[in-house]
């Protein structure tokens, strides 16, 4: 295989890693702008959307239905993980929220854990569609749907905050919670809402991986999650098309990395990425940067 | 009642200090603690040094520091490959490489502390977790301590008088540097960052200064590991070997020395007591997470609380 072809490869798997990247860095974005919260379990539900499609994939059930249901499972674990864990510490100190979402992306591991063993499980994958052929390249199936089905679904998240009525109350919430609410915006709903968009589009980017990698285990989640946390923060964390090119960016520089450099010390370069791009610039790329106001 | 003073205390503190190890080191020279318990003594130790040292970051200083098992394996390394590279007498070695250890983790948690300065609660959680995912995946890829096999035949030289001196010394300075001026303006940083500036704390100096002495000690605490086992894994000082150090120090109560040392015990002696749940002890300690932040914080808990209080007081 010749160099070029051999980039060109690395490439379309960047844009692969990076639209999955994206996918979850959405919901990091979109709830820490909103409830101002890191929700470490938010990886976790990649891991929960995958064992659950697995599960119904198993019981000999259409795929189509099979992910819909997945999804509507994590929204749901979404919504009742903010109603119960997050919502009662709304008031309280910024260090029991994080030590909370910890412990709620340890529950959801370990009991998954308990329940379908640590071992690694075979997924069957449903995506068999046609590769694709580009002169000397081609490109699975896997590879591009992914990456359809997440610009698609980006490009409908944007509509929707941008475009609806919803959406308007999610950015005013994120903007300013007390003036939202005193605009008589339901700011406990936008909050729930935004928990379930965020953990439909962690089962989506789940329920894609899994069709890529084919194996599934309980901690599958805890790497990705970093990882599109780190895609946030370098987009800027609580931005949408942030989010989206953080993720692209990251997923590309860890597999050219992986590719070129080194495989082993690719995760190593993409933690250290983070420090200096929080070091130099906190904002992120497309984030603004806000003062704290006394 | 009578005030004790400060000093009083410290006194009457050594004392029970003093006549728990002249306790435990006559029943371990008679046998009746077994070698088995011995080491379950030593690994509380060890515990209660990194969960105390977690505490000043975590509990007094307020911010969530998730790579203490990266201080901790950086120490262990150091001074692992120190001991093992020289030959001296094992009474100078041994101090010399725990001394090593704790100040190269110090220096790591200098050199995290700068980025963080300038960030919030959130982001300092983030860089402290990839900074002990860095640790570990360097090490992971160094060739000359045996990479994921592990660097062994390290020798033993971690005794139990050692550690439990040197977690007395921990509690003991611990606990005057938040009674000292030092300490109040860490404390202040916590309670508001922004009113303590403008009081006139060098914030970022006292930040500073909890990281650094978080690190020294959880540097030690690895490098009395290292002498401990006698063998080291990049592996066991993965993000789960933070977390449950935060969960020791979660459970004794953020900001509380004595709650840590509790704590620090008593999970570490019931995972060895409970064998057969030994499967459910990650999952027991993120509802000990949840539910005690709920518990503290959230405020219908607290209005449970108070009401649970008041029924007391007029039984009482």
């Amino acid at each position: 295989m010749s160099g070029v072809v051999m980039f060109f490869m690395q490439i379309i798997n960047g844009l692969n890693i990076g639209s999955i990247y994206a996918l979850i860095a959405l919901g990091y974005t979109m709830v820490y702008g909103i409830a101002k919260l890191i929700n470490f379990a938010h990886g976790d539900i990649i891991m929960v959307g995958a064992y659950l499609s697995l599960v119904l994939l198993n019981t000999g059930m259409h795929w189509s239905i099979a992910t819909l249901l997945s999804i509507l499972g994590c929204a749901l674990l979404g919504f009742t993980m903010e109603k119960v864990a997050y919502k009662p510490l709304r008031k309280a100190s910024r260090i029991s929220l994080l030590i909370t979402a910890i412990g709620m992306s340890y529950l959801l591991q370990n009991s998954f854990q308990l329940i379908f063993s640590a071992n690694p499980k075979p997924y069957p994958a449903f995506i068999n569609l046609p590769s694709l052929k580009l002169g000397s390249i081609t490109i699975s199936s896997n590879y591009y749907t992914t990456f359809i089905v997440s610009v698609l679904l980006m490009i409908l998240l944007t509509l929707f905050v941008k475009k609806t009525k919803m959406g308007k109350a999610m950015r005013s919430v994120a903007e300013d919670e007390g003036a939202a609410r005193l605009m008589g915006i339901n700011v406990d709903h936008t909050i729930s809402l935004t928990f379930i968009i965020g953990t439909g589009l962690a089962a989506v980017a789940g329920i894609l991986y899994s069709n890529c990698y084919t194996i599934i285990s309980p901690t599958m989640g805890s790497l990705p999650g970093i990882k599109a946390f780190i895609a946030a923060v370098l987009g800027g964390i609580g931005s949408i098309p942030g989010a989206v090119l953080g993720g692209f960016i990251l997923g590309m520089i860890e597999t050219l990395v992986k590719a070129y450099i080194s495989s082993q010390l690719a995760d190593t370069i993409v933690f250290l990425i983070l420090i200096l791009m929080l070091v130099f610039k906190p904002a992120g790329i497309l984030g603004k940067n806000v003062r704290e106001k006394v | 009642m009578k005030k004790v003073s400060f000093k009083q205390q410290l006194l009457i503190e050594l004392g029970i200090t003093l006549g728990l190890f002249l306790l435990l080191q006559v029943l371990m020279n008679l046998g009746v603690i077994t070698t088995y318990w011995k080491g379950i003594f030593i690994t509380i130790c060890i515990n209660v040094i990194l969960t105390v040292s977690l505490n000043i970051t975590s509990g007094f200083l307020g911010e969530l520091a998730l790579g203490h098992a990266g201080f901790m394996a950086a120490g262990a390394y150091i001074a692992a490959v120190f001991s093992k590279s020289i030959a001296l007498i094992p009474s100078v070695e041994f101090p010399l490489a725990l001394l090593i250890g704790g100040l190269f983790a110090m220096l790591l948690g200098y050199l995290v502390s700068i980025p963080t300065l300038r960030l919030r609660g959130d982001y300092l959680a983030i860089i402290t977790l990839a900074f002990g995912e860095i640790v570990r995946n360097v090490l992971l890829n160094i060739k000359f301590t045996g990479g994921a096999g592990g660097y062994s035949s390290i020798p033993k030289y971690t005794t139990f008088p050692w550690t439990f001196f040197l977690a007395a010394a921990c509690v003991l300075l611990s606990r005057s540097l938040i009674n000292s001026r030092q300490g109040r303006a860490i404390i202040s940083i916590r309670e508001d960052e922004i009113a303590a500036e403008s009081s006139g704390i060098d914030t970022n100096k006292y930040k500073k200064l909890a990281f650094v002495y978080s690190a020294f000690f959880a540097g030690i605490a690895g490098a009395l590991y290292a002498h401990y086992m006698g063998f080291l894994q990049p592996a066991y000082f993965n993000l789960d070997k933070s977390i449950e150090i935060l969960v020791m120090c979660v459970l004794g109560g953020m900001g509380n020395i004595t709650g840590s040392i509790i704590s620090a015990s008593i999970l570490t002696i019931l995972p060895e007591a409970l064998r057969q749940i030994a499967d459910y002890r990650m999952l027991v300690y993120s509802v000990v997470l949840i539910v005690m932040m709920l518990v503290k914080y959230a405020p219908q808990f607290q209005g449970l609380l108070a009401k649970f209080k008041h029924q007391k007081e007029e039984e009482a």
